[in-house]
């Protein structure tokens, strides 16, 4: 009887860790696109890269449950690093993703302690104020980056040596894929591992999670970190593909951007970033195309509308419906947790 | 010097009018609205449309510029922010930010996105020299009406029945329903009270710190440390904050422009990791 | 008998409030030892001290001789000292199995493991399976935590407390809600933890106390007031009017 229920305890956990055919499915439609979407690819390999930022806004926002207002402070810095280096000489675009993800790290590291106590509203501030303080530093020193006539003069040399750079956007979007590709893969890894369970748990009730042990700090920075990586890399993307990097960059609309991008396609189950970047992205074009100046509008619109039906409903629900296509059986959706729990 | 500082309080004091509103809505409600600046906006467009479009003049626009906003608070609170009082942080950020949105595009839309320009009526114009301090006489009367608000506000906070009641309510919303007192009745009045506060500042203010669309996402940032730092269970931790960060931000432009507001930013952290309360509050 | 776990002289102050006044107390090795007193008495208080939650204000606190005053939470439970709450904390979008399994594999120094899936490693999958049967959860092991019973959510507790393998437990009020027929079982399973793992209880119901305690301490007004055998306190004129609400002079 006690091997029946041993069985049962594996399977239960490790289904987690399985691919579903339909996540299969998702990324071979992505890499069809390659072929099958010739024109579409600059918009597409936009999409990668929102994508890839809203997937490490989801590692800390829907796995930790640290909320942000700043994401676009590790967006911003990567990019200014990549795009930075690759003027002054240094064209090899991994070399520059290698050193926008460090970066990026260095700082998610060292602010990720500001962000450790305090209420949801006090971190909002702090990433806020982070953002904010980056990107006047961007402003004064102009030097540097341009200031607020952007980063000019970039040129990327070939990926690997290889692949040029080509003004179909059809390199820049294969980059931009596999990058964010292989770091999905990495961060799915992460979200079913132990050390994403703590994660989990620690979002849920970190008064229990130390309960039991878990070193809530670390585990904090340790993602934190991880994240700030990750959105520098997307930004490294941006300014590697679109070869020139703005103050827009580190804007507060980049990180509200991000947040609505994620929110879109749900919060916690790692594809909500991808599939809100696809939704982003199309409304963006429809919407544009038919007025331009007031798309902004339109956004607002939607986040609203989105909020007052219930948010955490909605993801739910297409989460449940992701889950079905994916062909998975995981039970136990998760929710965001309102304001952590106190009372001892 | 002292004219900077005459300036900065000047300065302090319009800040104040404008997020003391947002001090109330996070303190009594504890929700986080990010679109208070749309009111602040809302204010100042119905100054500078009444005054360019309609000739009337500046003095007689203010009340317009409050009332207006304070409808409009009022309808909003009673229709949309009331469902998300229960809601987390991150949702109200969320649709406050989507309200600030929208309402950057329709006044975009509707004004175009150029700077409002108002006339001040001359005898607001120029400056005056008291005891060899360079006075602009329209910080003069900014800082006046503001005072005169700031006084009246802590006059109705502490004084009146309607003071206390809120007072009560802010200590502990439950309590003080249990104790019979009309919570969401004074939700609403404080909601749209600040709300047309916000609009009563945005008006005075458009010749100081200017006016187009993006006027809620530009000043967002300083009406948060505002109440940040000042805290939310009194007017004048708020009041103080206002003054600092007016004083501060037009000396450091002064002084050192290259530094900007990076310095400004930068405290408000270090204060919000410190005394995450705000400066001026016991820790509870 | 050794001592699991001690304090001297511990005091918790709250603005003008006086929640611990002075406790200096031992909990030896294996016990069964009970802590009651009326409400409000600072029982709580004292339990969030021993694990760290909340700083004394003055005072020591040791484990097995060792101080972990101003410990972190979390290393005093991986030094061996587990609590469960008085009222539920549970991670409410978790199943019972990730709950369990998040214990263990943590305690088992999985907790850094960002590579591996959960689950993979045999001696986590038989220690969850061994603390499910242990406390009666194998049937809700893949339910939503939220949606569980109300006793099973207690066992649940307490079964992620056990998950830690501590050496000394701290029981906050176990039973506090659960139906009276459920009660006695619930406290059976508590009895009959490992020995070596030293147990302090804290409970309202007195009969439920009696039969589980070998040793009892009763707390009043933040301070140590008697301790003694079940028989000692059970009889003790002073308790009973501490209880009945009067005032006793000392
Ligand atoms: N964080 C706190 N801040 C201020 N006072 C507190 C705090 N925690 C507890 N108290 C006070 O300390 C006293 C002891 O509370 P505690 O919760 O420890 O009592 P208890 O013995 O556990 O009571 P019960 O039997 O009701 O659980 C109470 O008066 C309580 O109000
Ligand atoms: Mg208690």
């Amino acid at each position: 009887m006690s091997t029946n229920i041993a069985d049962h305890v594996r399977s239960s956990l490790v289904r987690r860790g399985r691919w579903g055919i339909g996540e299969i499915l998702f990324w071979l439609i992505a890499a069809a696109t390659l072929y099958f979407l010739p024109e579409r690819h600059l918009i597409l390999n936009e999409i990668a890269i929102i994508g890839l930022f809203a997937l490490s806004l989801d590692l800390i926002l829907g796995y930790a449950g640290i909320v942000s207002l700043g994401h676009a402070a590790f967006f911003g810095l990567g990019a200014y690093t990549a795009g930075i280096l690759a003027r002054d000489g240094l064209a090899d675009p991994l070399l520059g993703l290698g050193a926008a993800a460090i970066a990026a790290a260095i700082l998610g590291f060292v602010t990720s302690f500001l962000v450790l106590r305090g209420s949801d509203l006090t971190k909002l501030m702090v990433t806020l104020g982070v953002a904010l303080v980056l990107g006047e530093i961007a402003n004064q020193a102009s030097w540097l980056t341009g200031g607020a006539d952007g980063l000019q003069g970039i040129t990327m040399g070939p990926i690997l040596g290889l692949f040029e750079f080509d003004i179909f956007g059809t390199t820049a979007y294969a980059y931009s894929l596999t990058v964010t590709f292989l770091l999905f893969i990495v961060a799915r890894r992460i979200v079913v591992s132990p050390y994403g369970l703590s994660l989990r748990s620690i979002r849920d009730n970190p008064l229990k999670a130390r309960a039991v042990g878990i070193p809530v700090n670390r585990r904090l920075v340790a993602v934190y970190t991880l994240a700030a990586a990750y959105a520098g890399v997307a930004g490294a993307l941006l300014a590697q593909t679109t070869q020139f990097v703005s103050l827009d960059v580190l804007a507060f609309h980049r990180s509200a951007d991000v947040m609505l991008v994620l929110v879109i396609g749900g919060v916690g189950y790692l594809y909500g970033g991808l599939i809100g970047a696809i939704v982003f992205k199309v409304l963006q074009d429809v919407i544009s195309a038919w007025t331009p100046q007031y798309w902004q509008f339109w956004i607002g619109l939607i986040l609203v509308i989105i909020v007052l039906a219930g948010r955490e409903r909605l993801t739910e629900r297409v989460r449940t419906l992701w889950k079905g296509v994916a062909g998975r059986t995981a039970k136990s959706p998760e929710t965001l947790p309102k304001t952590s729990t106190r009372e001892v | 010097m002292l004219t900077i500082l005459f300036d900065g309080i000047a300065y302090g004091m319009l800040l104040f009018v404008l997020a003391c509103g947002l001090a109330v809505t996070l303190g009594l409600m504890n929700f986080v609205n990010l679109a208070h600046g749309a009111f602040a906006m809302a204010g100042g467009y119905i100054t500078a449309v009444l005054m360019n479009r309609m000739g009337v003049p500046f003095l007689a626009t203010l009340p317009l510029a409050f009332i207006g906003p304070a409808i409009l608070g009022l309808v909003l609170e009673r229709t949309l922010y009331k469902r998300l009082y229960t809601r987390s942080h991150l949702d109200q950020v969320l649709f406050s930010i989507g309200l600030v949105f929208m309402a950057v595009a329709a006044i975009d839309y509707s004004f175009g996105s150029q700077q409002q320009l108002i006339q001040l009526p001359s005898w607001l114009q120029g400056r005056v020299d008291i005891l060899g301090v360079q006075v602009g006489l329209y910080r003069s009367f900014i800082i006046v009406i503001c005072g005169a608000l700031v006084v009246a506000l802590q006059l109705i906070l502490t004084k009146t029945r309607f003071g206390s009641r809120l007072r009560a309510a802010v200590d502990d919303p439950r309590v003080a329903r249990g104790l019979g007192i009309n919570v969401s009745l004074i939700f609403a009045t404080t909601f749209a009270f600040g709300s047309g506060l916000a609009g009563l500042g945005g008006a005075l203010g458009a010749e100081i710190l200017g006016l187009d669309p993006t006027f809620p996402l530009k000043f967002m940032i300083y009406f948060l440390i505002v109440v940040t730092v000042g805290g939310t269970t009194s007017i004048t931790g708020p009041f103080l904050a206002s003054l600092l960060l007016g004083i501060a931000d037009v000396a450091g432009k002064y002084y050192v422009p290259s530094v900007g507001a990076f310095v400004i930013y930068t405290l408000m952290i270090v204060v919000l990791v410190l005394r995450p309360q705000g400066l001026f509050e016991r820790a509870r | 008998m050794t001592i699991a776990l001690e304090t001297k002289g511990l005091v918790k102050r709250f603005g003008g409030l006086v929640a611990t006044d002075n406790v200096s107390f031992k909990l030896e090795h294996g016990a069964r030892h009970a802590l009651i007193g009326p409400n409000g008495a600072g029982k709580t208080t004292f339990i969030n001290l021993l694990t760290g939650v909340i700083k004394p204000t003055a005072g020591q606190i040791f484990l097995e001789g060792q101080e972990i005053t101003g410990l972190r939470p979390e290393l005093r439970v991986q030094r061996g000292l587990a609590r469960t709450f008085q009222i539920n904390q549970l991670f409410p979008a978790m199943t019972p199995l990730e709950t369990i399994g998040l214990a263990v594999s943590e305690r088992l120094g999985g907790g850094r493991d960002w590579w591996r899936v959960t689950g993979s490693k045999r001696e986590i999958i038989d220690e969850i399976v061994e603390i499910a049967q242990r406390f009666r959860l194998t049937d809700v092991l893949d339910e939503r935590t939220s949606n569980l019973a109300y006793g099973k959510q207690r066992l649940l507790e307490i079964a992620v407390a056990f998950a830690c393998r501590p050496r000394v437990l701290l029981l906050d009020e176990p039973a506090a809600g659960v139906p009276e027929a459920e009660r006695h079982e619930l406290l059976a399973t508590v009895a009959a933890l490992p020995r070596d793992v030293s147990v302090l209880l804290i409970e309202h119901d007195m009969d439920l106390v009696f039969s589980f305690a070998d040793r009892i301490s009763v707390l009043v007004n933040g301070a140590l007031f008697t301790e003694g055998t079940v028989e000692e306190v059970s009889t003790d004129p002073r308790v009973r009017a501490v209880y009945l609400g009067e005032s006793v002079d000392e």
